[in-house]
């Protein structure tokens, strides 16, 4: 059995650690596509947006949509209720956070930085505590009740009361004509 | 379909029958010749090259050609309209791509159910030609034009079978009768194919003015219909390269690790 | 051989968890000490490259199983679904088509060393048993595996093989209905192959363990084929035999790798581009390449029952081959006669394939005959008869003297040594 020269050592170990490494650093590059595959599929990514015709909604009247899989809110505001919307104070809000996916910047729950035209509030009908589709037009504040767990939401998708801890989230969206918007 | 009552599922007998059937039409008089097709003419292909790539002026050309002269009667029920604005492909890009396809239209019901024409999206693909196989057979006298996303695949030679098909109809020999409807072609099996040439000197007019010659186009749908059966080839290869490079050198590695593991042994 | 564990736990972790689960314990020994003949060759890397592709190929069907849909209007649409929209679907799909191919060559590679080497003569029997059972069990993952895109070829070679059931008497109608769940190969078919084909795998993984359970027991053959005599014949496996199949396994990506990227169409068959249809029967039906033996010994024979037997009786010879060969020395090395068997053999089972490959007729059919016959007297006639009067040539006295040393007597044959 040969000796094991100092040298002997640093040079066999380098060998030992430049192949290990090498071998990591290919696993790690095999790695990454049996990981990205279960990521969304190029069908999935172009099949991202919904057309909603504005046309046939009466003021005080909310649809629901279907967008990326999940229910959407598409809701007339009646005069009155974009006042009570307008009119409350961000100290009374339980998430101060807008939730706009149309914002580039972080900006507060304020009702301006939720919709872009007052009169149409789009959001997102998940409940922001456990999933369920929230009922439009119940609760204290005229927005929306959730009846799993009691989660209320006022007339700009705020959450006001109840375990929810943020508002209902307004998707990326915009107005292609005045009767016509594109959600995604 | 397969017959039980024979030897090996009667694969035999339907060779050895087709056999006799030959042997007798050839010495009969060719009426219904089980002819063999000849072999396509052999073409250079970029993308056949090992690092090879799609041309992509002729992906362009080819995908006029698909759309102008094939699409009436052969389907491409797996390519997108978003896929020719992926990298890899004819290079259009997102809002052209979509343009191309608003300019096709789809049916979805409305609101009370009735059907609504809107315009097609890139997760469309192009409409198909008819509604059904039986409407495709009823319009090309019994014969099924077949969809065409994976056709340079599905053929032995795909790529040079299909530039000589398209590209190779010719006058039916003396002595050949053929069946209504059919034309003669040497490529095909059976040299008569229900389909009618496609091509002619300047069935298109080449947006980037190149001639329109009957080889040019068939090159030129030829290169697109192997970007369709494939639309990751280039990166598959460009992936690759890196790949091969990578294991080359894990081999050199790995061998000198093995040897110094060895040396006392040795 | 297996001898006692010589692990000796170190951290405190490592005692308190050898006394609860003797896990480390078990992967020093089995992995890491274990005493390996140190003159294996290259021929020898095989069985961890076949492990490498076990897991390859079980990785790689899981994922592909995540986007696939077993149902006849959307199997075809699924599998084109990989290939252009899953992110890298394309890679995957092609890294599990061509790693069916690449896992028998290197099974094929793995039997024909067991078969030059005596590797599966006593007391390594039920070792090489397991091993046939690993192929066959191989050979059906494969078949059903190949179903699945749904393309003409998935259908067509579904079809003839199940059609193959009926031949087997009274019983046979009733199982083809069965297997079919219908009457033709049709959605229920496709379902069960789906479920099958994801269940085998992991049936092969256990009968590996056995298998390596089984090879610990008296240890590795060697090119030699004589008995380990001591510790100075064996190194332990790991670094050794770690690094050799480390660098095995990177040669042999290269060769899958290059065929992934470059030719992935390579062993495919055109016709599964085209989707399934039960109107239309492709003109030629053939299986993938490393079936074609098999189909070609199955089309030489005329009588459908006769060949459907002497089909799984070709496999089936394979597992009493210890009892077959009479030889009392294991190693072709020192086995000139078998040794040109061996090789005219590999020329009958390569004939076989090609002839496989070929339309049932003329001289191609001629020619699978004779190869089939010589497969069948290989085995029924020449490895039990050449056994009985082959005189062997002097075996080493051990692995660790390869060369004969000056103490054997000039000329002087005994029986040959003791195993």
């Amino acid at each position: 059995m040969a000796e094991a020269h100092s040298e002997d050592v640093t040079r066999r170990d380098f060998l030992y650690v430049a192949s290990g490494g090498f071998v990591a650093v290919g696993a790690a590059f095999a790695a990454w596509p049996f990981i990205h595959q279960m990521n969304p599929a190029a069908n999935v990514l172009a099949m991202s947006t919904t057309e909603v015709d504005l046309g046939p909604i009466e003021t005080g009247q909310s649809i629901k949509v279907m967008w990326q899989g999940k229910p959407v809110f598409v809701r007339r505001r009646t005069p009155d209720e974009i006042k009570a919307a307008q009119s409350v104070t961000m100290a009374d809000l339980k998430d101060p956070k807008s939730e706009n996916a149309n914002l580039k910047t972080a900006a507060d729950a304020s009702d301006a930085n939720r919709v872009i035209k007052p009169e149409w509030l789009i959001v997102v009908g998940v409940c922001t505590h456990l999933g369920c589709v929230p009922l439009v037009n119940e609760g204290e504040y005229h927005g929306w009740f959730c009846p799993c767990h009691g989660s209320v939401y006022d007339t700009s998708g705020r959450i006001r009361k109840g375990p929810a801890p943020a508002n209902l989230p307004v998707p990326p969206y915009k107005f292609e004509s005045d009767t016509k918007i594109l959600i995604g | 379909m397969i017959n039980e009552n024979t030897r090996n599922g009667g694969l035999t007998m339907r060779i050895s029958g087709l056999k006799l059937a030959a042997v007798l039409l050839l010495a009969a008089g060719p009426v219904f010749a089980a002819e063999k097709p000849e072999p396509p003419k052999k073409q250079k292909w970029s993308f056949e090259e090992p690092l090879g790539t799609f041309d992509r002026a002729a992906l362009q050309r080819g995908f006029q050609v698909y759309k102008e002269v094939c699409s009436s009667c052969h389907s491409l029920k797996f390519v997108t309209f978003g896929m020719l604005a992926e990298k890899g492909g004819p290079g259009f890009s997102e809002p052209e791509a979509k343009a191309l396809a608003a300019g096709y239209k789809k049916e979805i019901p409305d609101e009370t159910g009735q059907p609504k024409e809107v315009p097609r999206t890139l997760a469309d693909t192009f409409p198909a030609p008819y509604p059904n196989e039986e409407a495709a057979r009823a319009s090309n006298g019994g014969a099924l034009p077949p969809d065409l996303s994976l056709m340079p695949k599905a053929r032995k030679e795909g790529p040079d079978y299909i530039f000589s098909l398209v590209s190779g109809f010719e006058d039916a020999p003396a002595g050949v009768t053929m069946r209504a409807g059919m034309h003669y072609n040497p490529y095909f099996p059976g040299h008569q194919i229900a389909m009618s040439p496609p091509l002619s000197q300047d069935r298109v007019t080449y947006a980037d003015g190149t001639p329109a010659t009957v080889p040019q186009m068939a090159h030129d749908v030829v290169t697109f219909l192997s970007w369709a059966a494939e639309p990751k080839m280039e990166e598959r290869k460009h992936i690759g390269l890196n790949v091969m490079i990578y294991l080359v050198l894990l081999s050199i590695l790995l061998y000198w690790t093995k040897r110094r593991v060895w040396r006392d042994v040795h | 051989m297996s001898g006692h564990s010589t692990y000796v736990p170190k951290s405190g972790f490592e005692k308190w968890l050898d006394t609860r689960l003797p896990i480390i314990r078990f992967a020093d020994d089995t992995l890491m000490s274990f005493p390996t003949p140190k003159n294996l060759n290259y021929w020898w890397t095989f069985g961890g490259i076949l492990s490498f592709m076990l897991a390859t190929m079980i990785v790689t069907g899981i994922v592909l199983a995540m986007h696939y849909v077993a149902s006849t209007e959307l199997a075809f649409a699924s599998v084109e679904h990989i290939m252009r929209d899953v992110n890298f679907g394309w890679l995957i799909r092609y890294i599990h088509a061509n790693g069916a191919s690449m896992f028998f060559l290197a099974v094929y590679i793995h039997i024909f060393r067991g078969l030059y080497y005596g590797s599966y003569k006593a007391p390594r029997e039920i070792l090489w048993i397991l091993g046939c059972l690993i192929f066959l069990l191989m050979i059906a993952t494969a078949f059903l595996g190949y179903t699945l895109p749904w393309g003409q070829m998935s259908f067509w070679g579904a079809t003839v093989i199940t059609n193959l059931f009926s031949a087997i008497p009274l019983v046979g109608k009733a199982i083809q209905t069965w297997l079919w769940g219908g009457f033709s190969v049709d959605q229920p078919t496709l379902n069960r192959f789906f479920s099958l084909h994801y269940l085998l795998p992991f049936v092969i993984a256990g009968v590996v363990v056995l298998h390596i359970w089984a090879l610990h027991v008296p240890g590795n053959n060697n090119p030699l084929g004589i008995n380990v005599k001591g510790p100075q014949d064996t190194v332990p496996f790991h670094p050794y035999y770690t690094s050799k199949d480390g660098f095995a396994i990177a040669v042999f990506l290269v060769v899958y790798m290059g065929f992934v990227f470059f030719q992935p169409e390579f062993f495919g068959n055109a016709d599964n581009s085209i989707p399934a249809n039960p109107m239309v029967t492709p003109e030629h039906i053939v299986p993938e390449w490393y079936l074609l033996p098999f189909y070609a010994i199955l089309r030489s024979i005329p009588d459908k029952l006769m060949g459907v037997t002497a089909m799984f009786g070709a496999i089936a010879l394979l597992f009493v081959l210890p009892w077959l060969d009479t030889s009392r020395v294991r190693s072709a090395r020192f086995r000139p006669i078998y040794q040109i068997f061996f090789w005219l053999f590999v020329i009958a089972a390569v004939t076989l394939g090609w002839c496989g490959s070929q339309p049932p007729e003329g001289n191609a059919l001629i020619i699978s005959r004779i190869a089939a016959a010589w497969y069948f007297l290989h085995f029924l006639v020449i490895v039990p008869v050449v056994g009985l009067f082959e005189t062997p040539r002097p075996l080493p006295d051990s692995i660790s003297k390869p060369v004969l040393g000056g103490a054997a007597p000039a000329g002087a044959v005994h029986a040959p040594p003791k195993q």
